[in-house]
């Protein structure tokens, strides 16, 4: 199961990427009293990267050749 | 009719149509339809997780730390990407060894250690009880509210309380619920279907409240977003809040947060009982892991808004944050929005309640009152079933009295936030033992022992305790001067350590004291035997044939009566009777009561009563019918080090077997082509000798009458001559089409292969046949397409072919009278060349045989000799020859109407 045990590793490196997008310091960065389109900066660089972050499990997560079920 | 009727019956309602709904699932998964089989189902499900803390108690915490409430969903999003990855093992895991807890699994981990367990169950329950207090406090505090406050706003204030104590009837309308859907069978492996049903109900309910208030506040209270959040930006207090400035202990926290919160979406008691006991089917995670993040992303959206909007609109102050979502609605003018949102409060905190309950009462009978009850009254004989079946329900009600008594006694002194994230930090004490037991096998019972015993004495000290002082049940100096007033014990300065807030000092000190402590033990530990096989099951829970080394744990005698007596005791006579007729079945036995049961009976029998009562008890109770000697370490690892290395072995052996069949075929056919080749050759080399030999015999016989007849006359002198050099010819053309045919069949003739035309070729052949024509006085007519057919093939073969069908026709033809065609004919599958001529014909059995080897036809012979005129080889080289172009040659005949010899080739051989 090559493929089964490439998702694995995908996963594991987008959990890593996802820990480090939401910490010090980059998050530092958008710690800022600005607005992004109406919104606070911070508050829209968290919503952006929430939703990007399921996009993405749920990308790596489709179903491929081969699945069960 | 007051507010103070209508809101408590609505709620009795709303708890009625759970009621429903988890009845109706019951009933349709008795039928076999089950609903939980189901990914959505599964994902609604894990949305226990969000509480009323999520519900009410983040737009409390957003109001006074902005973006401080969201490590608490950042962090199971970011768990839900290693779901796949752990939970799927756990499942497994789990699924394998019947485990229903958290307790048994840490327990089952380590040897299926009974002590274990007790320590995992006492910590859950000293660590997550104040979570269900919160739940329903939350529950009476919000009910207050929202009579309070619609009474206010509609002007009809009533007179006192006349319901006294709203949470206490809640406790027990859910205790109510937990007893029924969630003690049903006593297998706890069995799915709670109905409850499980109903908890994704909630979980739609309160998402869908949360999003109206959302919405109605954002978009209705004020001008969308934009607007919201501009007006928050003008105010220089809120302004704070959209930046890392508000949030308490800062980056710091904000990482244990969101580490800690990542832990407990795995390994909270109600979130383990949803994602593992609960799962039906390990697929549905691949779903569940994007949609669960999804369903918090949408929960989260407006806590912030609402936060904001609270505080615009109650600037004056005096309003709980935590109040906000149900007063919001009541301002703007809409009570029955406001009462949804109470529902969706309700929903979220009964929930929790419910699966919490639930998955501790399994653990408390299981790890905490079933060993004792066990140990002491270990010799009474009767059916057990009924009576652990009551334990749990009583322990659920002692459970839910005990949440009712926390809530009583913390009163108001906290706010909903920092009781859930003490429990948070409980229940991450138990990750390093889980999370490293389940890759190292190393981890031995002493350590996870010591590693719970250490993080959890830390949690006490720097947590619970200090929370203790907090709200003035241990005197204030405990905090600012320590315990005894030892200062480097201080709880929220540890050994001096000042740099954190309390939770990141808290959950620094504690999971390194746990870990540490785990790891070194365990890099120093000896493990038993039943600790060391548990370890392997675990580690290598997907590997085929690791498994299985449970059944070396017995040893013993146990008669397959008293085994079934055993298990009958917890699980019921009916049921024990079927479980062991299905293995019987499967495993095609056919055992007498009286006979010794195998191990893996043994086994199977220990197995299924973990499911009812936990590994631990399962052990000891197996064990107190099993008499003899349990296995010694070295023993049992003797045996598991045979049976991998035989494994191992064996795997090798069929593999070399197959590897050996196969080759034994190939050689088998290789064997069986020499062989036909070999006979080949020895027909070969007698038809050639034979063949050789009669132009031999004839030469030496002319020549002997030539040497003994000195006076022949000169006619017959000739004539004789002109036999031997003939037949001298034949012998010489012989030697070199044997020679021909030898090194095309194999295959060392070498072909040149070049674009050539085919007219060409035929003109060529019939220029140097024209002479044997002429001798015969044989006609010949040649018909071709005037302009070239180029094909790929070797020109001199080709010729060489073309050359002997036409000696052929003229040899066959009779003199005169003999006339011969050649056609050159293009079809669709190629190009070729016929050679017709009117000679005698080929009998129908011959129009194979000509093309063999030293065929030839009766005919053909030269009537003035009486020698045969060709080699018999003639043809065969043609056919090779006309194959080794992809092409096929064939004769047409009848006899008496002449021979129409063709043949046919690709334009392009290949290589």
């Amino acid at each position: 199961m090559p493929m089964m045990k490439r998702r694995k590793e995908r996963l594991v490196v987008l959990a890593v990427l996802g820990v480090l997008a939401i910490n010090y310091p980059l998050i530092a960065l958008f710690s800022q009293e600005r607005m992004v389109l109406g919104v606070p900066m911070l508050w829209f660089y968290l919503f952006v990267f929430w939703l990007g972050f399921v996009v993405s499990i749920a990308l790596i997560m489709r179903r491929q050749h081969g699945d069960k079920g | 009719m007051s507010w103070q009727w209508i809101v408590p019956l609505m709620s009795i309602a709303y708890l009625g149509l759970l009621f429903a709904v988890a009845y109706h699932a019951d009933r349709q998964a008795a039928r076999g339809r089950s609903l939980v089989n189901n990914p959505t189902i599964y994902t609604l499900s894990i949305a226990v997780y969000c509480t009323s803390w999520t519900y009410y108690g983040s737009v409390g915490r957003a109001a006074e730390t902005g973006i401080g409430f969201l490590p608490i969903f950042l962090g199971p999003t970011i768990m839900a990407a290693l779901w796949w990855q752990l939970l799927t093992k756990i499942i497994a895991i789990s699924k394998a060894n019947h485990i229903t807890s958290i307790a048994d699994f840490i327990a089952s981990r380590f040897g299926k250690s009974p002590v274990l367990g007790g320590m995992v169950t006492l910590f859950v329950v000293i660590g997550v009880l104040p979570y269900i207090a919160l739940q329903l406090k939350a529950v009476a505090v919000s009910l207050d509210v929202l009579v309070h406050h619609l009474d206010d706003f509609l002007d009809m204030r009533g007179s006192s309380n006349p319901w006294g104590d709203t949470a206490l009837y809640v406790a027990m309308i859910l205790a109510l619920f937990s007893i029924l859907f969630g003690t049903r069978h006593l297998d706890a492996s069995e799915r709670h279907e109905g409850m499980v049903t109903a908890i994704a109900f909630e979980s739609i309910v309160k998402l869908g409240a949360f999003l109206f208030v959302g919405l109605f506040v954002t978009f209705g209270l004020f001008d969308g977003f934009g607007d919201l959040f501009g007006k928050a930006m003008a105010d220089p207090a809120l302004q704070r809040l959209m930046t890392f400035e508000a949030m308490p202990g800062g980056f710091a926290a904000w990482f244990s947060m969101t580490l800690i919160a990542m832990l407990a979406v795995m390994f909270l008691p109600r979130q383990f009982q949803v994602l593992v006991v609960e799962n039906v089917n390990p697929v549905h995670i691949r779903q569940a892991s994007w949609l669960f993040p999804l369903y918090l992303l949408a929960f989260n959206l407006f806590v912030l808004p609402i936060a904001l909007a609270g505080r615009l609109l109650f600037s004056g102050g005096g309003m709980d944050p935590d109040t906000f979502v149900l007063i919001l609605p009541i301002q703007g003018n809409q009570v029955w929005l406001a009462l949804f949102v109470y529902l969706g409060g309700l929903s979220a905190a009964t929930s929790m309640v419910i699966v919490e309950v639930i998955a501790m009462s399994t653990m408390v009978s299981n790890d905490l009152v079933l060993p004792l009850l066990l140990r002491f009254r270990a010799a009474f004989r009767e059916d057990l079933s009924g009576i652990i079946l009551t334990i749990r329900r009583g322990i659920i009600i002692a459970l839910m009295l005990l949440g009712y008594l926390y809530f009583r006694l913390i009163g108001e002194s906290h706010t909903l936030v920092s009781i859930g994230i003490i429990s948070f930090a409980a229940v991450a004490q138990f990750a390093p033992a889980i999370l490293i037991g389940i890759y190292w096998q190393g981890v031995s019972r002493r350590a996870a022992m010591g590693g719970l015993m250490a993080g959890f004495i830390v949690w006490s000290h720097t947590l619970l305790f200090a929370s203790f002082a907090k709200s003035g049940w241990i005197a204030g100096s405990f905090l600012t001067h320590g315990p005894w007033g030892i200062a480097w014990l201080k709880p929220q300065a540890l050994f001096g350590l000042s740099l954190f807030d309390p939770l990141t000092h808290s959950v620094f000190w504690s999971l390194l004291a746990n870990i540490g402590t785990l790891v070194l033990i365990s890099l120093f530990d000896r493990q038993t035997a039943v600790e060391q096989i548990q370890a392997l099951n675990f580690v290598n829970v997907f590997e085929k044939g690791a498994r299985g080394g449970n059944e070396y744990l017995w040893s013993g005698f146990v008669s397959v009566s008293e085994l079934k007596k055993l298990l009958s005791r917890f699980v019921g006579p009916a049921q024990a009777e079927l479980d062991f007729a299905n293995y019987m079945q499967h495993r095609l036995l056919n055992l007498e009561e009286h006979a010794q049961a195998p191990a893996h009976l043994v086994a199977f029998a220990e197995k299924r009563l973990t499911g009812a009562i936990g590994s631990a008890s399962a052990r000891v109770m197996v064990s107190s019918v099993v008499t003899g000697e349990e296995l010694d370490l070295h023993g049992v690892m003797r045996i598991l080090d045979e049976t991998s290395q035989v494994i191992e072995y064996s795997q090798r052996l069929e593999l070399k077997s197959r590897q050996l069949e196969a080759a034994t075929c190939k050689l088998q056919e290789v064997n069986e082509r020499l062989q036909e080749l070999d006979r080949l050759k020895d027909e070969f080399i007698s038809t050639v000798s034979h063949e050789l030999r009669t132009p031999l015999t004839s030469i030496r016989a002319f020549s002997e009458i030539l040497r003994d007849n000195e006076e022949m006359d000169l006619g017959d002198r000739r004539r004789f001559t002109e036999i031997i050099i003939k037949e001298a010819e034949r012998l010489t053309r012989l030697v070199n089409q044997i020679l021909d045919l030898a090194k095309i069949e194999s295959g060392k003739m070498e072909w040149h292969l070049e674009r050539v035309d085919l007219v060409e070729i035929a003109r060529d052949a019939i220029d140097a046949t024209h002479q044997l024509f002429e001798n015969k006085s044989v006609r010949l007519s040649f018909h071709a397409p005037s302009y070239p057919v180029m094909l790929r093939a070797d020109r001199d073969k080709i010729i060489q072919v073309v050359i002997n069908l036409l000696s052929n026709a003229v040899k066959f033809c009779e003199a005169s009278i003999g006339a011969v065609e050649v056609h050159l004919r293009q079809v669709p599958e190629g190009v070729g060349i016929e050679v017709v001529d009117n000679g005698p014909g080929i009998p129908k059995d011959d129009l194979e045989k000509v093309f063999e080897k030293f065929h030839q036809v009766d005919q053909a012979r030269d009537e003035t000799m009486d020698v045969p005129l060709g080699t018999g080889l003639g043809l065969t080289i043609c056919q090779r020859i006309i194959e080794r172009h992809r092409g096929r040659i064939w004769v047409e005949s009848a006899l008496g109407q002449g021979a129409t010899f063709k043949f046919l080739m690709p334009l392009d051989p290949g290589e």
